[in-house]
């Protein structure tokens, strides 16, 4: 396994800017994600780091190595691609015997390593199936063995996941991540599930319009986003803009008074206010600084979110569904209800830059 | 509710099915008629026929314009595909995967063969032979190359068209999967593009094939004595007498052409392909 360093990486195709000025490293043995929108850049990132494109400038390297101007074939990196690219005239053992092949293993030594291969992803009973016999799931694992029997420089995972229904989605992703950490895999992985960059990253590398936002580990990214685009990306958000009114309180554009901690956000430039909705705390009644009716309730098994107008702004609140007879749980739309919520938990930050 | 629910679509559907046996019918009905003349026993065709006989098809296996006609056609249909299907191919590639001006130009050149009736097609052959032959001082009219050489534009536009499918609908993450696991660019093209493709270019064989195997209006003026291909022997013997010698010498031609889609049909799935 090796490190990897990306310096200054940018990709221009035609007049656009995909990819602009990246920076990035990964230690060995991390899972470091892209998470962003479509477009981003996040999926012209890793192509460049394969070896897939050319960067239009900037340098790519493995360890202290530079790999900029090395082929994909040369830099073995072992990468599970989004569709599995399984090839379909080869059974799963050809599959993934292919990259030995490739290294001129002699056949002995390729079975032997095809079947700890097969072993790892517990697909060994399938050797001989093309990949059109084979599930989803198991077309995925093909494709995990395949990447990882090379003994890879670094892993490459390119949103292995979006084809696969929800359930099977985070068993795999729970098996993956201990794959990971098991073998110790340098990992970069591209997604823009931030439920799957949450749950399976070290570290999170947050992009939009070819630019690193934020990059820090899930809780930080969750819990103290630099500004407005990531406090939205990576999990659900009350986002209200306006500005700083005093020690104590955000004013929202529609004139709303706020209560937030100012000494926890010393942000320069704080033209947001962002709070999670599962923060704010709701009681009937209005007995608090901050009450308005409901608009609407929303039943989600474990939890329940209520949606609570506030003169003209709108908030949204996620609390554990209430037993029967807690007061909550017959609170109903256009019932009067009030929020609280620790003063530190706001955060007040950068609309989009 | 739920019945009339139920009703409305097994209506349609029986309309659907009479609408199918229809089409196969009219698609079948020519050639079922020349398969079962073929074994009416009068010169003249009529119903009901007076008896059912073999005699047709000994009559068309000694002839001997029949069954040289026939070695010459499937020689030239091979020959043609063996020409026409690599050049195809290799176009196809060009057009899909190439980077270059003009690329639309070619593809719709290499296709306009399709739309140039055959006759016109010929005689244009026919006269750009002859000016050949004045100018390399060889005969290429009435040889087999001259042949081949026609019967391959039959095979070419079927091929740039069948593969350029196959090509558009190949995932190309394939052959970076390749590329990553260590494969150069022409390992990768051996042994993954080319194997991949292998359907298009089996289907594309199979159509050049056919196409050669029944082309008439093409070869009309370029065959030459002792290459008469089975369609003008056919049309040929047609000048002089009508019996169902022709519909005998017709129905091996059709259990030829069936067998063949069906082999080919069991290496590929060639509903999927075509």
């Amino acid at each position: 396994m090796a490190s990897l360093s990306v310096e200054k990486l940018t990709k221009r195709f035609g007049a656009s800017l995909a990819v602009d000025d990246l920076e990035l490293a990964v230690r060995e043995g991390e899972l470091v994600a892209l998470l962003g929108p479509s477009g981003c850049g996040k999926t012209t990132t890793l192509r460049m780091v394969a070896g897939f494109l050319p960067p239009t400038s900037g340098r790519v390297l493995f360890d202290d190595e530079d790999v900029t101007r090395l082929p994909a074939h040369k830099r073995s990196t072992g990468m599970v691609f989004q569709s599995y690219a399984l090839f379909p005239h080869m059974t799963a053992a050809q599959n993934v015997g292919f990259g030995l092949e490739m290294r001129g293993l002699r056949a002995a030594e390729r079975s032997t390593r095809i079947e700890e291969a097969l072993k790892l992803v517990r697909l060994s009973h399938l050797a001989d199936r093309l990949p059109r016999e084979l599930s989803g799931g198991q077309q995925q694992r093909v494709a995990l063995a395949r990447a990882l029997v090379i003994n890879p420089k670094l892993f490459l995972l390119d949103e292995p996941l979006s084809n696969l229904d929800a359930k099977l989605r985070a068993e795999v992703r729970l098996e993956i991540r201990a794959l990971q950490q098991r073998l110790g895999l340098t990992t970069l992985l591209v997604t823009h599930d931030r439920e799957e960059a949450l749950t399976m990253a070290d570290r999170l590398v947050v992009m939009d319009a070819g630019r690193v936002r934020q990059i820090g580990s899930p809780r930080e990214l969750y819990d103290e986003p630099q500004d407005a685009f990531v406090a939205d990306f990576v999990g659900r958000c009350n986002i209200l803009s306006g500005r700083r009114e005093n020690e104590t309180h955000f004013r929202t554009d529609n004139g709303l008074l706020l209560p937030v901690d100012t000494a926890e956000n010393e942000s320069r430039n704080a033209t947001a206010f962002a709070l999670r909705p599962e923060r704010i705390a709701i009681s009937a009644g209005a007995g608090d600084e901050i009450h308005g009716p409901v608009q609407a309730v929303t039943y989600l098994g474990p939890q329940t979110e209520y949606h609570v107008r506030i003169g003209k702004d709108s908030l949204v609140v996620l609390r554990p569904t209430p037993t029967a007879n807690e007061p909550l749980s017959s609170v109903k739309p256009e019932d009067i209800v009030s929020l609280q919520w620790d003063h530190r938990a706001p955060r007040l930050v950068p609309k989009v830059s | 509710m739920l019945v009339g629910l139920m009703e409305r679509p097994s209506l349609g559907r029986g309309l659907m099915r009479a609408l199918i046996a229809l089409a196969y019918l009219i698609i079948f009905a020519p050639v079922s008629m020349v398969v079962v003349t073929s074994f009416f026993s009068q010169e003249i065709i009529s119903f009901p026929p007076p008896a059912l006989t073999w005699h047709w098809y000994a009559n068309a296996w000694n002839k001997p314009e029949f069954l040289h006609g026939m070695t010459t056609s499937l020689q030239v249909a091979a020959l043609a595909a063996a020409v026409g299907v690599p050049i195809g191919t290799a176009a196809a590639l060009a057009i899909v995967r190439g980077n270059f001006v003009g690329r639309g130009a070619i593809s719709s050149l290499l296709l306009a063969p399709l739309a140039v009736p055959g006759v016109v097609a010929g005689s244009g052959l026919y006269m750009l032979y002859v000016l050949a032959e004045n100018f390399f001082d060889r005969d290429i009219k009435a040889t087999t190359e001259g042949l081949v050489a026609a019967h391959a534009l039959l095979a070419i536009p079927w091929t740039v068209r069948l593969v350029v499918a196959s090509l558009q609908g190949l995932d190309r993450s394939a052959e970076e999967a390749a590329a990553n696991l260590g494969a150069g660019p022409l390992t990768v093209f051996r042994r993954i593009t080319l194997p991949m493709m292998r359907p298009g270019i089996v289907a594309a064989a199979m159509f050049s094939f056919i196409q050669s195997f029944e082309n008439l209006d093409i070869s009309l003026l370029l065959v030459g004595p002792g290459r008469i291909t089975l369609p003008v022997a056919m049309l040929n013997y047609l000048e002089f007498r009508i019996d169902p010698t022709l519909s005998a010498v017709a129905t091996a031609q059709i259990l030829l052409v069936g067998a063949l889609m069906v082999l080919t049909d069991r290496f590929v799935n060639l509903s999927r392909v075509v």
